[in-house]
């Protein structure tokens, strides 16, 4: 059930209404019992990974929460019979066999779940791989590939269900002691697709919370949901067919094709993965419920490293907090840092495990988008820009200390530039789905000079009419337009809901309008799968 | 604290951190200066900031980093 199918519209529809009309206390098993039901559309078997899932990070959320609380009163009894000196040792020592056994379980819940996601999802990546060495050698054995179905919104799910745990193995928050509700913090339907990749901590309290109808809420959420579809009908959807023309047809557009394919592509997975968290967010939004936000004009970045703060930014935290930062900070990291210091200098030292943690961090976000190696290749040629950039920091600064010209309106736009440019470049391993071709057709950039050929009408013949341009165009323009406002007037739907009624209502209408208009939709209709929903 | 603004100072010499506390959410310190400073931190007070700990309410500002630094050493 696609966000842009008639029948998930009208899912929506009967699950708020039932939201709103049941009684309060029923508002939270509802949403469970939809997503569920939302999950068993999607592929009856799923309902097993997911529920695996959540019995067992349940199970062990329980175990760890009750050694905590154990070892808590176990402290709070010797504080009464041991002398203080005593006291810290009998306390450290204590507190170390406790989190030992906290940290059996963690472990094997982590195992038993990224197993899971590894099993499903990797399975026949390391086959294929198998299969290549065994043909590199000349043997003709073959394994035989699995025929497992992935299920929906895996990865997502997984990420979430394992931030719980790992959050409350630190002590962040006690453990949950109903299944239930850990179930439906699992799954929620308008994340369990794309995420964003919420924390237990931050959603919970609205998640589970009663929520009364509030009319201006509801139209909020409501007015999220139409920008989303805005941007998924009218420009990512649209785009789509000049886009699948330039890249699976690569022989016939080389040089300034793969530029223009490039930017096309760009275009309609922010457009595609914007929209369909705007759909998120405003679905949650109209239940009152709170989602976090999961990007921040990320084309406006003037850097890699601003950019990886502005896109997708659940899943980058996600891998920041729990694998660059405790890996960098290990003890084994930290002694080698120690080490490196003294026997080969301040500077290596300092960088050798930093840039450890970023290459295996990299490696990690490339092969959690896609088990293939044009992924692998996307995550560390990011791994990589970033660790080029921090090196390069001596000469940017030198750069500035003699040219004033940071922080200009000119050069501002060109780091913005640049930063597009740069992202989207990385980004054609993702577009050509095959590193060499990747690199061979990000060559023919700089040695096919066939830019002439831009203004000959071959981008009419790409399966995109002029109409179709004109329709981008005013997408593109409300994109931009949108984001001047907000920068300018600060958020426009919270104006709009100061605003008079008959404005709310006319700017909702407009929106609806603009959709059924501008969408993407034409003879043999059918919605467009989200890119990110393969993820 | 001396000390510590010592380290802060080296990482990027034009700030000034004895006024600031914002050095996270301005992007001061970005996450390869955090680790930077964790190293620092272990090697001059023997102190392990574990990732956990790793939260912006705990470096940004010199007063916040000291504070956690003093509450690790004591456990």
């Amino acid at each position: 059930m696609l966000f842009t199918s008639y029948a998930f519209v009208a899912f929506v529809a009967v699950v708020a209404v039932l939201y709103y009309v049941l009684p309060k206390k029923a508002q939270w098993p509802l949403l469970l019992l939809a997503s569920y039901v939302f999950y068993f559309i999607a592929g009856p078997s799923f309902l097993i990974y997911i529920t695996a899932t959540v019995v067992s990070t349940w199970y062990a959320g329980l175990r760890i929460g009750r050694i905590g609380a154990a070892h808590a009163a176990d402290a709070e009894a010797g504080k009464a019979t041991r002398s203080k000196e005593d006291r810290k040792a009998v306390k450290a020592k204590a507190k170390a066999k406790a989190k030992a056994k906290q940290r059996a379980w963690l472990v094997a819940c982590l195992l038993f779940n990224f197993g899971i996601l590894a099993v499903v999802k990797y399975s026949n990546f390391a086959i294929f791989n198998v299969n290549s060495l065994l043909a590199a050698f000349g043997s003709p054995d073959k394994l035989s590939f699995l025929t497992i179905a992935l299920p929906m919104g895996i990865s997502f799910y997984t990420f979430k269900t394992m931030s719980y745990l790992i959050d409350l193995y630190r002590g962040k928050f006690p453990a949950e002691r109903n299944v239930f509700r850990l179930a439906l913090f699992t799954s929620f339907f308008p994340q369990l697709v794309q995420g964003p990749i919420s924390r237990f901590d931050d959603l919970s309290k609205s998640l589970f919370e009663e929520h009364r109808f509030d009319r201006r809420v509801v139209l909020s959420g409501l007015q999220r949901i139409l920008w989303g579809f805005f941007k998924k009908l009218v420009i990512a959807d649209r785009i789509l067919a000049g886009v699948t023309t330039l890249i699976k047809n690569p022989d016939q557009y080389t040089g300034a094709f793969v530029l223009v394919g490039m930017l096309f592509y760009a275009l309609q997975l922010y457009a595609d993965f914007t929209g369909g968290i705007d759909i998120t967010i405003g679905i949650s939004e109209m239940l009152g419920i709170k989602v976090a936000e999961n990007f921040n004009a990320p084309f406006l970045s003037r850097n890699i490293t601003d950019y990886w703060r502005r896109w997708h930014i659940t899943m980058g935290t996600w891998f920041r907090d729990y694998i660059f930062y405790p890996m960098s900070v290990a003890q084994p990291m930290l002694r080698l840092s120690r080490w490196c210091r003294e026997k080969l200098g301040e500077g290596f030292g300092k960088r050798v495990t930093v840039y450890m943690a970023t290459i295996v961090t990299w490696f990690a976000t490339g092969i959690w988008h896609g088990s293939s190696w044009n992924f692998i290749a996307w995550g560390l040629a990011n791994g990589f820009v970033i660790i080029l950039s921090h090196e390069c920091e001596p000469l940017y600064k030198r750069f500035h200390a003699r040219f004033h010209w940071k922080g200009k309106p000119a050069y501002t736009a060109f780091e913005v530039v640049r930063t597009v440019l740069l992202m989207s470049s990385i980004r054609l391993f993702d577009c050509y789905r095959d590193v060499p071709l990747t690199f061979r057709m990000f060559g023919t950039m700089f040695t096919t000079f066939n830019y002439g050929r831009l203004f000959d009408g071959t981008l009419l013949k790409i399966g995109l009419s002029g109409a179709d341009y004109a329709v981008l165009g005013v997408g593109l323009a409300v994109l931009i337009g949108s984001r001047v406002v907000k920068d300018r007037t600060g958020d426009f739907r919270e104006r709009l809901a100061a605003g008079p009624a008959w404005v709310r209502t006319a700017a909702t209408f407009a929106l609806i309008l603009a959709i059924l208009v501008l969408g993407a939709y034409g003879i043999g209709y059918d919605a467009k799968q989200f890119i990110y929903n393969q993820f | 604290m001396d000390e510590l603004l010592r380290i802060l100072t080296k990482l990027h010499p034009d700030v000034d951190f004895t006024g600031r506390a914002d050095l996270i959410d301005a992007g001061v310190l970005d996450s390869f200066d955090i680790i930077s400073l964790v190293a620092e931190v272990d090697s001059v007070f023997d102190v392990r900031i574990p990732a956990e700990e790793i939260v912006p309410e705990n470096f940004n500002s010199a007063v916040a980093l000291y504070a956690m630094i003093q509450r690790l050493a004591d456990e």
